[in-house]
This record gives C-alpha cells, structure tokens and sequence, in this order.
C-alpha cells in the first residue's frame, strides 16, 4: 500500500496516522519479525523499519545501542530485504537508513529491490534536498516516495523546498537534538506544525521525543501523523507487552 | 595547473557536500557566510597573523636536515617544522581561526572532537586565550591512551568528555560531537579538526593551514633559489597534508606524497590507509574515499598514531588522488616507529607518531632521488605526547 492511500483512507475516518518506528535486527532477527507482525496487528498505520548504521549521529542512546544489537545480529539490507519478504503486512512500510549503507547496496538496486519486498518509501535523515537529485528522480520514477526532514530551525524558504521534494509525508522533527524518549517536548511544537503545514498540502507527521498518548493527543490537531520511536524500542528492551502499548498511542491519534 | 575549487556547495566531483541533518543545515549556511564576509576581512587576518606571530611563534623553521641527508644518501631533506608551533603541532594554526571566527559570530560555546587529543588541545589552548567555553569529545580509549592531554585540557579550563560508544576513538568523538552540535545547534560552534566534515569545513581547515605551504614556498625560494622536488607529509584526515601541499598544487615540478597509517599492515585489514585501501562513501557529513564493509558499514581501523586512526579522509584529498595529482602511499606501524627513531637519533627531533610516518616515506623517497633534489617533510608535531606508547613498543 502507498503511503498517500493510507493518509487518505485515515482522513476519511477521522483519524491521524500513527507511525512506528523499529530498528531491524532488534532485539534479534527473529525478534524483529515478530515486533513488525505485533505492531501492524496491534494497529500501526505506517511503519518505518530501521536499518542499523555503525555511526548514527542523528540518534539518542536508545538507537545507537538497538542499532548497535542490530548489526551484531548481521541486519544488512540484503538479509532485512530477504525476511521482509512475503509478510503481507498490509501497511505501508518505509525505511529509515543513514546514506552510507543505501550508497553501498547501489541505488538502482536497492529502489528495485525495496519495491519488490512492499517497501514504498525512504527517509535518510543525513540526505538533504540538496545532495538528493539522483535519488529523489529514480525513486519517483519507480514509485517510491522519499520523505524528507524539516526541523523547527529550517527557514520558511527552506521549508517549501524540503516539502516540495517530499512525498508520502513531510517528516517534522519536533525539537533541534537527536531522538530519544521525552518526559516533556519542549518549545512550541505547534506551532512549528502549523507553520510547516501552511507550505504544503502533502501530509505531514511528527517525531523525535513522542512517547506517551499525551503527546499524541497534544498534537494531533496540529498533524497527519505522529512517529513514535524510541519509546518503542524501550518497551522491546524491557519486555513490555508491544501490542499494548501500540494500541494506547493508536487510541489516542483516533 | 588550475586548482581545482570545489563549486558552491562545496563538492569537488562527487566528493565533499553536505550530508547532514537537516538542523545543521541552516548553521552551515551561516558559517560560510560568515566566512566569507568576516574571516577573508583585512582586520580579520591582520589579527589571526598576529596570533600567530606572537602567540604559536609562526614561521615556523624550514631546517635542512644535514645528517638525515648525508645517511639516506640521495635528495636534499628539508624538514618544515609545525612541532614548534605552540602546543606541539600544527593543530593551533586551525583553531585560532575558528575559534576567532565562533566569537565573532557571537557563539559563547566551542565544542571540538579529538583522537590524540592535539586538537582538543589547541582548541582548548584558543579557548583559553579568547575566553570561550570549551567541550571536547574523546573517545574513552583515546582518554586512556592520551592520559596527558586529557590533564593539559582541563588545565586550560576545557571539559572533557569522554565517548563510550562504538570503537571508542576519534570516529566515535565526531559522532558525540555532533549530536551535541545538533541538540545545542544556536550557541555553540563546531571546531572541526581536520579537512573532513561538511562544506565549508573542509575549506576552511585548509586556508587556515595553508600558511604551512605558503612559509614553504617563500622560504625555500630564500634559501634554494628554487621549489622543492617532492613535499611528503602524513594523512589521517589530512589537515597537515592539505596545508603543506595546498600552496603549491598549482606547480607541476612539485611531486606531492600523502602518507596513510598502513598500521599492522593493510594485508591483515588492521590499518587505516584510507585512500590506499577504501572507497567512496559518506561519513561525518561528506562524501570521501572511506573503509567501509560490502554493507556500507564503517570499518574499525588501527594505527600505532591516535590522530590517524581514522576511517574517512578529507574530500579534497579524495579528489587529489582521482586526479593523480598526488600520490597516496602506506607506511606500516614497524616502519614508523623506524622513522622515529631516526630523527630522534640523527637529528635530535622527536617527532610525533602520526609525522614519523612521513619521516619514514622520506628515507625511502630521498633515497630514490639524485642528491641535487629536495624533498620536504612535514614534521606535523612533536612527540612528547607519544612518548609511553613508544616506551610499551621498545
């Protein structure tokens, strides 16, 4: 499924779409396959699947140790492209992967092979517009869309660039740091939203820091889609009932 | 020969860039303008050569080595020598600058990366001079390697932070760094080490080491009448090679060598000949010849030298060796400590690890040429900080 179908089917029922983050290769492969399998069940409307980098200089502690765990477990491309395959997830599922590694695998290759596996989007959160031409132009043309950042600090004019070249959604860093769990978001969020939201008509979804159904409901009027990472990651790590928690943060978007 | 410039973005062919999050971005953007309009300003470099003058006792001596010669037995062998520059390498050249520059933009806040912790010291040293706060980031086996300029840091009012995550060395203290670049991106300026890192870094870490180049011209044409005939210098990510070579790149007649860490021996893969060994890739925010695995992973590397126990390389050295201008060559751990030696013995100059890899290429370099050539070699530090690895090797 595309990742517009699914904004679309959720406008028509009211509801925002909760997207889940997982980093692949964690806590185990066999692990991984089945917290991707519990989150879509459970009610995840998009779901980004994380491809462990050595250096993620984007990420909190949370990510770094379960990318770390990912890649001892041997997660790379050709071996999360090969268990993803034939799952029949029914959500749209994109991933989220630092440059170096999607460079390596080729990127021709990779934009068919995702595609093959029901992978219809990519977020490289080290990728600006600016280094992006090849690979926005090839992703379009084989229907993969890319999904590209705005923080609170990018100027408007870079706002509507960023946006222009996104599809699927606008990803909204909701603070000016790397991800991690957050008792409080801090700063006007909001506002940011809206700010963004009045440069484009592509949805737009917010992460970083979101972890608790309050947060969701704080911010959900202000947003398509909320993205919940970290927290989740947590909660696999401490052996806390995923589905649960997936259908609590699921609630509150609705 | 042209030199080549990189274009606005800062790529030179497809290295270099920018590939960051998107919250450094528009820091970028203000940092090359701020560059441009403040740091090329006339008051600007009048004040940063006083530094230098006064401050770090720049120029510093281009030393014709007599007895080196004599024993190799071919070329003339000049040594620049950056280990008299104040806090022992070449590192202040760089830091000066930029950190002049982050309090001329208003940012209270330097943060700096380090592997030996040379550059940790000399943006502690700047820091100290102009008053800024300092953080610096070191991996937690570097702490332990580099137990003395961690205690030199925090004399000069600097903390440090010591980095736990992956190899826990440079690579991993440019990772802590810039997240907290990313997380404290409105006060605080990111002093980069080296010619690596997003544009403008790799631009701007090179004019402010140029002036080596630059000495050495002058000086030479004072004391030879002529260019030299080879210029050798060693390359982690290459500050000292990119200020050494950079003047001079635009004549043909000067052979330009790059010497990379070969460690253990790049044949048992625990090394970090970059250029020699590695291919395109993106880290730390450029695009560079880098050691990475067939998945894109970044490899783990060695060197018997901290600060060139590193993955990646500056893009413009990248550039370089596509286009053949220079040549990029191994020197194994063995090797150096050998180069090492013999400066100290011959010449009474105890170089730096990372610069006893150059010394070493010269013996073989020299050797090769006829005695009416010249060869410079960079002596990029001293090796005072290296002295207990030295002491646990012999």
């Amino acid at each position: 499924m595309r990742i517009q179908e699914q904004f679309d089917a959720l406008r028509a029922k009211k509801e925002k779409a909760l997207i889940v983050y997982l980093t692949a290769g964690f806590p185990t492969l066999d692990g991984f396959i089945q917290s991707l399998k519990e989150t879509a069940e459970a009610g995840a409307d998009i779901i980004e699947i994380g491809i462990p980098f050595s250096d993620p200089i984007a990420d909190g502690p949370t990510i770094q140790t379960s990318s770390q765990i990912g890649l001892e477990n041997g997660a790379t491309l050709p071996v999360i492209l090969n268990a993803i395959r034939n799952l029949d997830l029914k959500v749209p599922l994109v991933f989220m992967s630092y440059f170096n590694p999607l460079l390596a695998y080729g990127q021709d290759k990779l934009l068919t092979d995702m595609t093959e596996v029901g992978v219809t989007g990519l977020i490289i959160p080290d990728l600006p517009v600016e280094e992006a031409e090849s690979w926005k132009a090839a992703a379009h043309s084989i229907n993969v869309d890319t999904i590209f950042l705005v923080t609170p600090n990018s100027s408007d004019d870079r706002i509507r660039l960023i946006a222009e070249a996104s599809t699927g959604f606008v990803y909204c860093v909701s603070l000016t740091g790397i991800t991690g769990a957050r008792t409080n978001l801090s700063g006007d969020v909001s506002g940011f939203l809206d700010r963004v939201k009045s440069h484009t008509k592509t949805p737009i979804a917010v992460g970083f820091g979101i972890s608790t159904p309050e947060h969701i409901l704080n911010l959900k009027d202000h947003a398509d889609g909320l993205i919940v990472g970290s927290r989740v990651i947590d909660a696999i790590r401490n052996g806390e009932d995923l589905g649960k928690l997936i259908r609590e943060l699921k609630d509150a978007t609705r | 020969m042209p030199v080549m410039q990189p274009d606005k973005l800062g790529h030179w062919g497809i290295y270099g860039g920018r590939y960051v999050p998107e919250t450094v971005m528009g820091a970028l953007d203000e940092l090359e303008e701020a560059y441009q309009k403040i740091a090329k300003s006339e008051a600007f470099q009048k004040e940063l050569l006083y530094y230098l003058k006064e401050y770090t006792g720049r120029p510093t001596s281009l030393y014709f080595a007599k007895r080196l010669t004599e024993q190799v037995g071919g070329a003339k062998i000049y040594l620049k020598r950056e280990d008299l520059v104040h806090t022992g390498a070449h590192k202040m050249n760089n830091t000066i600058g930029q950190v002049m520059l982050a309090q001329r933009m208003g940012k209270p806040r330097i943060i700096a990366e380090t592997g030996a912790g040379q550059h940790g010291v000399a943006t502690a040293t700047a820091c100290a001079l102009l008053g800024l706060e300092c953080v610096v980031y070191m991996g937690s086996e570097d702490t332990r390697r580099q137990r003395m300029n961690v205690f030199r840091m925090e004399l000069l009012g600097t903390e440090v932070r010591p980095v736990d995550s992956g190899s826990k060395t440079l690579k991993d203290a440019i990772n802590e760094a810039m997240r907290d670049w990313v997380s404290n991106i409105s006060n605080t300026f990111y002093c980069m080490g080296s010619v690596v890192g997003p544009h403008p870094y790799p631009v701007i870490v090179r004019d402010f080491q140029s002036i080596i180049g630059t000495e050495i011209r002058s000086r030479m044409l004072e004391i030879e009448g002529r260019l030299p005939d080879a210029l050798i210098a060693c390359v982690g990510g290459g500050s000292n090679a990119m200020g050494m070579f950079y003047s001079l790149l635009g004549d043909e007649s000067v052979r330009m060598i790059g010497v990379e860490a070969a460690g253990e021996g790049v044949e048992l893969g625990r090394h970090c000949a970059t250029l020699c060994e590695g291919k395109p890739g993106v880290l730390h925010g450029a695009m560079s010849y880098l050691l990475q695995d067939e998945n894109g992973q970044v490899q783990d590397t060695h060197s018997v030298s901290a600060g060139l126990d590193y993955p990646g390389v500056g893009p413009e050295h990248s550039h370089l060796k596509d286009t053949g201008r220079v040549e990029y060559v191994p020197i194994t751990d063995g090797e150096a400590l050998n180069g090492f030696r013999v400066l100290c013995e011959i010449e009474g100059i105890i170089p730096a690890l990372e610069s006893s890899h150059a010394v070493a290429q010269a013996l073989k370099t020299a050797k090769e040429m006829s005695p009416d050539k010249i060869v410079v070699v960079n002596i990029s530090g001293r090796g005072d900080k290296d002295l207990e690895i030295v002491e646990g090797l012999v």
